[in-house]
């Protein structure tokens, strides 16, 4: 056939890989404030702009402003914080402790805590949580004992999970809070069908779910988007680019084409674009999108732009494919920083404060440890029993089952 | 010849191709820049370029249908699918696209395609990386299904199967990446650095899709195996005090069964071992054309070895795989009734 030299396969390349400097000049940042707030029932044909802009609260110097600013009392605010540091120290524990042999596996959910603890300070305890791996600040955000999470994650005889699952894929019915899948963006479309079930049951209660940036290449995701916009389903999509999906930029995940957010609008719902290091915001579009669904406005979905600012998980080694100052350089800030100074702005903290609480959260999650590791790790101590491998598998033991755990001998 | 472990012997094959025909691309989920997670591609984007190697969007079922219509137009794409445990996404394109468009379109198209992708336990990888899902696939006609067991044949089979004008499911033990095991996580990691296996040619060389090769030879009985299994029955083998035949299948379909057969009927005894789950696991079918093969000739019923039929748990990883202890057992069994 005949060359055409205007036609070439392109591959999408990031800007900067090791060795470089990082660069994010090119971002286009609003400031703070500068988005208004629409009518939470908005018809999304008109909400586009929202798609393609930033939603920001907390201006750099530290004060908040504009039609989002939630307005959150100081109590609350100190509650965000000091949730977001224990998710953080927790996160540093438990990934020492991977270090050290005591579990298999360990993912840090580091620069995204307030994606995780602002959305389940902004949703009600009865709605029902299908997070993916990175964000074990719900579970913490809403009051579960740190050491049946790390009973979870050592594989031991309290795990509530029976030792059947990689550590961090958590699951706490009794927090609402839907068991985690390793296979990405399966939970998309089951968070809409638990969505589908409370309209037709007539309850208030919504769902709301959470994939990475890089799994909206899946077709889950489509399935869950489509579905949402078909049933109106009281549902809250949230999408969190945290630039890199492993080694992968958001570029290969379609990111430089179209915002995330933009998706949404084009399946017929609210796309909002938040800055996912901005808890005030992240809280404030959270509220918005609850409060559409709960008066039948249907899905939302949230596009949070932030920062994988640590590894992939206990098995990658970023230096190997972005610069290696990258995370400090995100022009977004880290989340943790950027509520305290707003809290210390307004008088409700100060630096005495914070490393007070950094001592008493580092001093409970060592003692929650400690008990933790008493009931035995992956390698040593105390297991679930070996026989319960074999249960589960179905409601009832079917024979075939029961003879093969005979022939094992236990 | 040079030494290689299981990884190096597959980069070196996708290498090899790249040079040989330029119709040849490979992609996946980070397999570009990065060489993929398990370094499998390290270092091709480099030296072929990124229109060649490169990194796809995380959607399995995307990246085979991208290859089928890549494929149709010409090209030889080789994918990897990040581990079998995420190879369901694909299996719609994979089973009803891929298998059959030769036979559907009466040979007008056919999709010349290999699916690359790290298989079983052993590595504390928790029900979604430790899978074995190779009985889902040889079960579907039009699909060649391979499981190499070492560096050089990994290394033969997967030039054959990128040269291969059918689809070619190629699954990769994991746990044999860096060693063989032997089935003992007790003892120290091996690596190829001394097994026969461990040294490969540089160049091009193939081994055919379709052969099975006697690893062991014996008298007594005969061990049917692959992947990480074979190891394991050669050292449970060694330990029995029987004179154990082991084969090493290599390729599942087309299965090599008049290899099967010439020793299942000279040693009247067999055991069929996987790691696989057993229910409707590809030791069945295994089993069962030996039956129609070799009936007379045997002298004791069939064994099996296999994963229980519960999904792979993870703090009971050994309690689950099927070790030295389970095939001894069945030897025992086999031969002592
Ligand atoms: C179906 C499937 N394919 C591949 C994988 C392997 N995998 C695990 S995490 C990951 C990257 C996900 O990136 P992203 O969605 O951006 O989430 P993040 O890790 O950044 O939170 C990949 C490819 C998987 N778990 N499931
Ligand atoms: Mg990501």
């Amino acid at each position: 056939m005949a060359p055409n030299d205007g036609n070439k396969l392109n591959v999408p390349a990031p800007r900067n890989r090791p060795g470089e400097t990082p660069e994010f000049d090119n971002l286009d940042i609003p400031n703070a404030g500068a988005v208004s707030r629409p009518d939470v029932m908005m018809d999304p044909k008109e909400m586009f702009g929202y798609a393609n802009s930033l939603i920001r609260v907390l201006k750099m110097n530290n004060k908040a402003v504009g039609e989002w600013d939630p307005k959150l009392c100081a109590d609350d605010m100190r509650k965000g914080l000091y949730d977001m540091m224990m998710t953080r120290i927790y996160d540093d524990r438990m990934q020492n402790m991977q270090r050290v042999g005591k579990m298999s596996f360990y993912m840090k959910s580091r620069g995204e805590e307030a994606v995780s603890v602002a959305q389940a300070m902004a949703l009600d305890d009865k709605d029902m949580l299908f997070p993916s791996y990175r964000q074990q600040g719900l579970l913490i955000s809403r009051g579960r004992d740190l050491l049946d999470m790390m009973n979870h994650c050592l594989s031991n005889s309290r795990d509530n999970c029976k030792g059947r699952q990689l550590p961090i894929m958590y699951s706490w019915r009794e927090g609402n809070f839907f068991s985690i899948s390793g296979n990405l963006g399966t939970q998309f479309c089951q968070a809409v069908g638990w969505a589908v079930a409370s309209a037709y049951k007539g309850e208030n209660a919504l769902s709301a779910t959470w994939i990475g940036e890089g799994t909206t290449a899946t077709s889950d995701f489509h399935h869950g988007m489509t579905f949402a916009a078909v049933y109106n389903a009281p549902v809250i999509l949230n999408v969190v680019n945290n630039q890199w999906a492993i080694s992968s930029f958001q570029g290969i995940a379609g990111g430089e084409k179209s915002t995330f957010a933009a998706r949404g609008v084009g399946y017929g719902m609210p796309g909002l674009r938040v800055d996912g290091n901005d808890f005030l915001a992240v809280y404030a579009v959270t509220k918005w999108a609850a409060e559409r669904a709960r008066n039948g406005g249907g899905p939302t979905m949230i596009e949070h732009y932030t920062y994988r600012a640590d590894a992939h998980s206990t098995s990658d080694d970023p230096s190997k494919y972005r610069p290696e100052d990258e995370p400090k350089s995100w022009p977004l800030g880290d989340p943790i920083e950027r509520l305290k100074q707003h809290l210390i702005e307004i008088g409700e903290w100060s630096e005495e404060k914070h490393s007070r609480a950094i001592e008493e959260i580092t001093a409970l999650v060592t003692r929650k440890y400690k008990e933790a590791e008493s009931y035995g790790t992956l390698n040593s101590g105390e297991r679930p029993e070996v026989s319960s491998m074999f249960e589960d598998v179905f409601k009832e033991q079917p024979e075939h089952l029961r003879r093969q755990r005979q022939k094992l001998g236990v | 010849m040079a030494k290689m472990n299981m990884i190096q012997a597959i980069n070196s094959a996708h290498d090899v191709m790249l040079e040989k025909d330029s119709s040849v691309v490979v992609f996946g989920e980070d397999v570009g820049y990065f060489g993929g997670v398990f370094n499998a591609t390290e270092g091709l984007q480099e030296k072929h370029g990124i229109q060649r190697v490169f990194d796809t969007p995380i959607a399995e079922g995307g990246i085979i249908a991208l290859a089928i219509g890549m494929g149709v137009n010409d090209l030889r794409p080789v994918t990897e699918i990040q581990f079998s445990d995420y190879i369901y996404p694909a299996f719609d394109q994979i089973v009803s696209e891929a298998s059959r468009l030769r036979y559907r379109s009466g040979g007008e198209y056919w999709a010349p395609i290999t699916i690359r992708t790290p298989c079983g336990g052993g590595i504390r990888g928790g029900q979604t990386h430790s899978q074995s899902p190779e009985g889902i696939f040889t079960h579907v006609s039009g699909i060649k299904t391979i499981m190499a067991s070492n560096p050089y044949d990994a290394k033969g089979l997967l030039i054959s199967a990128i040269e291969d004008d059918d689809p070619v499911v190629f699954f990769e033990p994991k746990r044999l990446y860096n060693g063989p095991f032997y089935g003992d996580p007790k003892q120290p990691a091996q690596s190829w650095e001394n097994h026969v296996k461990g040294e490969v040619p540089e160049g091009y060389y193939t081994i055919p899709i379709g052969k099975a090769e006697t690893v062991r030879s014996g008298s007594d009985l005969t061990i049917v195996t692959y992947g990480t299994m074979v190891h394991v029955s050669l050292a449970a083998a060694e330990m029995s005090g029987y004179d154990v035949e082991v084969i090493d299948l290599r390729t599942l379909t087309p299965l090599d069964i008049d290899h099967i057969a010439s020793s299942v009927c000279r040693t009247g005894r067999c055991i069929v071992v996987h790691e696989a789950t057993k229910t409707g696991g590809f030791g069945a079918e295994i089993l069962s054309q030996i039956q129609e093969e070799c009936f007379w000739k045997l002298e004791a019923p069939i064994e099996r070895v296999a994963g229980w039929d519960i999904p792979y748990p993870h703090a009971f990883e050994w309690e689950y795989f099927p070790g030295q202890g389970r095939v001894l057992d069945a030897i025992k069994i086999v031969m002592e009734g």
